[in-house]
């Protein structure tokens, strides 16, 4: 039975999208070469962030997608074509991992052979921490993933066209076994790129802290194009202030989310005070570190929280957009105070200076892969959106969502 | 007595005829009215142009007063009334009180919002309201969506309104009256069959929870403070094979801070080879004098002039500025405290080492203040 919605006409995706998309490649693209040709190590650390943060959006959004499925939600259908394009990232983020794989052997110190023989630790964690291990999981994880994602979207464009009830059917039976993938792979790419950074520490809520912020960066970056494409025109009868309402709130939510899950792990380690899991903090709590974590604090929980705690600010366009570019930004922020640590430490040791590794480096090599992400994220939705219905026209769900009330 | 209109009120039979007939109300000017309904409507809000309600601005007060409440006593009972170390932790250390900062605000946001619905939002304790107990508000409260417009309101005219319910389909209209002194009576809160109904409920509470718990289940006092699974003195160790509960050291080991005297029974040996090894300073001399105070005090006297409170209760503790004390060098006097000397016992189990030479440097202090030097006053 067809419930196609045929008064849906498809618009092209505004023009500035992919010209911007366009200039902040290139832009980024060459500034990124000459990072790398400048001082490799550094550069590939900027592109680990990158990576991340490319990834998290992706993982964010394809969860988003599977969850509509498994819980049968209709409010989030008008936009999950948006979250489907978005999660394409998924499979495109690796080549900022390239880099990464490149100089794995200064960034991973278990990478080391010699480093790891002088450690009980390492040497207990070397059937994990083994460098082709590392590249099988990595590239199946991936791989399962993009495959989980190209079933989903594409069953979901033939609805448009055939709009076959059978294919939602497929895609919740799907989801439900894309969720135990999704939640094991997820933490594993998080332990693996970022973790394993400082291979002696460990914590187990790792790669939920991962979690809440890909999905709080993927909610906010649907709600900008959601909120952009509504107010052109882009989203057929056009969305309503529940559906504002649902996405402000979700993302009020997980700043919430985050900000628990960041906080217990802190908590936690700060109170058992074992040598052997606060070494990971202190140099994350002194000197210029210790501003930026105090600065974390600030912006991915207060500054969110306190702009979207009251009821009007989660129903006004503009208020969300703003919310939602600082997310953008404060994702970076968090995955620089993530990974960035690290670099400090090994500039100490080379140095000889111990004083470095509470001094955070931020510069132009930073920027510039910032800016290649960017580029790439807009290129990419530009790319692959276009000639797309930017609504699913052939989703079972779709009056319901348009009517959609709280 | 003579009835006052309150209000014309209009019942109606669904939800979309209720919305269309607020609607058309509010744009017609009414501020004075208000719709009842079994249950919430969506869109509603919307239709009776109802501005946000301002209970978040309650909420959040009392929210923040409960974070800035909970962290002050934190603050006060951890530095300043009980100063305790635990964990080794600061004794304000603010991670450790987030949870209950965060439980604090939610329960004041909570309970402070509860409140002020009641008390500002239903102004509670008036409890009485012309439109209890009449026909209108007992459809509503079944199966009827009602709207009122009240008298009081400046655009009121009965006709017209009565004409517009009709007009959108209204099942019954209503004229709802008050009686002239509804408005100045008194409702009392305290009524006395409410307070008994308080008094009675209480008694029944406390009666069937006691009766409950010391009668129907009865519970054991909590006693694992008592009941602890450790050898107490005088026991016999189960554990150990010759039945003793406290262990002698490894031979040929010292226990951490018990290294032994050297010269025991010795004096005019240890006079002779024992040195204060403590510096004479503020610090050294504070601790001296308090152990002083509590250890050699009470029969020696405070200045060791041996004039104490308990001079002819006990043998009398001889002075301590005669010339045979004054002369013995310092390893003497510390022997004489360590193992005793006559009937004073020693005192090597109470003071410590450092304790024990840090009275004897102030010992010397209140020796040289009764023998001063002209040059000690500079």
């Amino acid at each position: 039975m067809s419930s196609k919605m045929n008064n849906y006409v498809r618009k092209n995706l505004p023009a500035g999208l992919s010209k911007w998309g366009f200039i902040l490649l290139g832009v980024g693209l060459v500034m990124a070469v000459i990072a790398y040709n400048n001082n490799p190590l550094r550069a590939s650390f900027a592109s680990l962030i990158g990576f991340m943060f490319l990834l998290s959006i992706g993982l964010g959004s394809l969860f988003l997608v599977a969850l509509e499925y498994l819980a049968g939600a209709t409010w989030s259908v008008p936009f999950i074509r948006i979250a489907e394009i978005l999660s394409t990232l998924v499979i495109i983020a690796p080549i900022l991992a390239i880099p990464v794989l490149l100089n794995m052997h200064d960034m991973y110190e278990w990478t080391n052979k010699a480093v790891v023989d002088a450690s009980h630790a390492l040497t207990q964690k070397k059937a994990y921490l083994d460098i082709n291990f590392f590249y099988i999981r990595f590239v199946s994880i991936i791989s399962l993933l993009g495959l989980f994602y190209y079933i989903f979207t594409k069953n979901s464009l033939k609805q448009d066209i055939t709009g076959d009830q059978k294919l939602t059917t497929f895609n919740v039976k799907l989801s439900a076994l894309f969720m135990p993938v999704f939640a094991i792979g997820l933490s594993l790419l998080a332990i693996d790129f970022m973790m394993s950074l400082e291979p002696k520490w460990f914590s187990t809520i790792y790669g939920v802290y991962y979690f809440a912020g890909s999905f709080w960066v993927a909610i906010a970056l649907i709600t900008l194009f959601a909120v952009n494409f509504n107010e052109k025109g882009l989203l057929g009868t056009g969305i309503n202030k529940d559906h504002y309402y649902s996405l402000g709130a979700l993302m009020f939510a997980f700043t919430a989310f985050w900000t628990y899950i960041a906080f217990s792990q802190f908590m936690l380690i700060w109170y058992a005070n074992l040598p052997e899991e606060t070494f990971w903090f202190i140099p994350r709590m002194t000197g210029g570190w210790g501003v930026i974590s105090i600065g974390l604090i600030v912006t991915h929980f207060v500054v969110p929280f306190f702009m979207l705690i009251q009821r009007p600010s989660k129903t006004n366009p503009s208020r969300l957009k703003l919310v939602a570019t600082m997310v953008l930004a404060f994702h970076i922020y968090d995955l620089y105070w993530l990974i960035y640590p690290t670099y400090s430490r090994i500039q100490s040791v080379k140095q000889n200076d111990a004083s470095l590794i509470s001094s955070p480096f931020f510069g132009w090599i930073e920027i510039s892969y910032i800016i290649l992400a960017l580029g790439i994220l807009l290129t990419v939705f530009s790319f692959v959106g276009k000639g797309k219905n930017l609504i699913p026209i052939g989703d079972p769900k779709l009056k319901r969502a348009m009517d959609f009330h709280l | 007595m003579d009835k006052k209109l309150y209000s014309v009120a209009a019942t109606f039979g669904n939800a979309d005829d209720i919305i269309l007939a607020t609607g058309k109300i509010a744009s017609a000017g009414y501020t004075n009215y208000d719709v009842n309904t079994p249950y919430p409507i969506h869109g509603m809000d919307d239709a009776m142009r109802l501005k946000p309600s301002k209970i978040g601005y309650f909420t959040i007060t009392f929210g923040l007063t409960g974070t800035a409440l909970i962290l002050w006593l934190m603050y006060w009972v951890t530095t300043t009334d009980y100063p305790q170390v635990i964990g080794g932790k600061p004794f304000f250390a603010l991670p450790a009180f987030i949870p209950i900062t965060f439980e604090a605000t939610v329960l004041l946001a909570a309970v402070g919002s509860a409140l002020s619905l009641f008390i500002y939002f239903f102004k509670f304790p008036n409890n009485s309201h012309p439109l209890h107990d009449t026909e209108y508000m007992k459809s509503c409260s079944s199966d009827k969506y009602g709207i009122y417009v009240e008298a009081k309101d400046p655009l009121f005219d009965e006709v017209r309104i009565k004409a517009l319910m009709h007009e959108c389909g209204a099942e019954n209209v209503y004229d709802v009256n008050y009686e002239e002194d509804f408005l100045t009576a008194k409702f009392e809160i305290f009524d006395k069959k409410f307070i008994g109904a308080l008094i009675v409920l209480a008694i029944i509470v406390s009666a069937s929870t006691y009766l409950h718990l010391n009668k129907l289940l009865y519970m054991t006092p909590f006693n694992w403070m008592m009941d602890q699974p450790k050898v107490s003195a005088q026991q016999k160790s189960t554990f150990f094979a010759d039945g003793f509960g406290m262990r002698t050291p490894v031979e040929g080991t010292v226990a951490r801070g018990n290294m032994p005297y050297a010269y025991k029974g010795q004096p005019d040996e240890a006079g002779k080879y024992l040195t204060n090894p403590l510096q004479n300073n503020d610090k050294n001399l504070a601790l001296g004098k308090a152990k002083f105070l509590t250890f050699c005090s009470p029969c020696h006297g405070n200045t060791g002039m041996g004039d104490s409170r308990l001079n002819g209760q006990f043998p009398n503790g001889p002075t301590l500025h005669s010339d045979k004390v004054t002369n013995w060098p310092d390893g003497n006097l510390y022997h004489v405290i360590t193992e005793g000397q006559n009937v004073m016992p020693g005192y090597f189990r109470q003071v410590t080492k450092d304790e024990r030479w840090a009275i004897v440097l102030y010992l010397r202090t209140l020796q040289r203040a009764l023998n001063a030097k002209e040059g000690d006053l500079k």
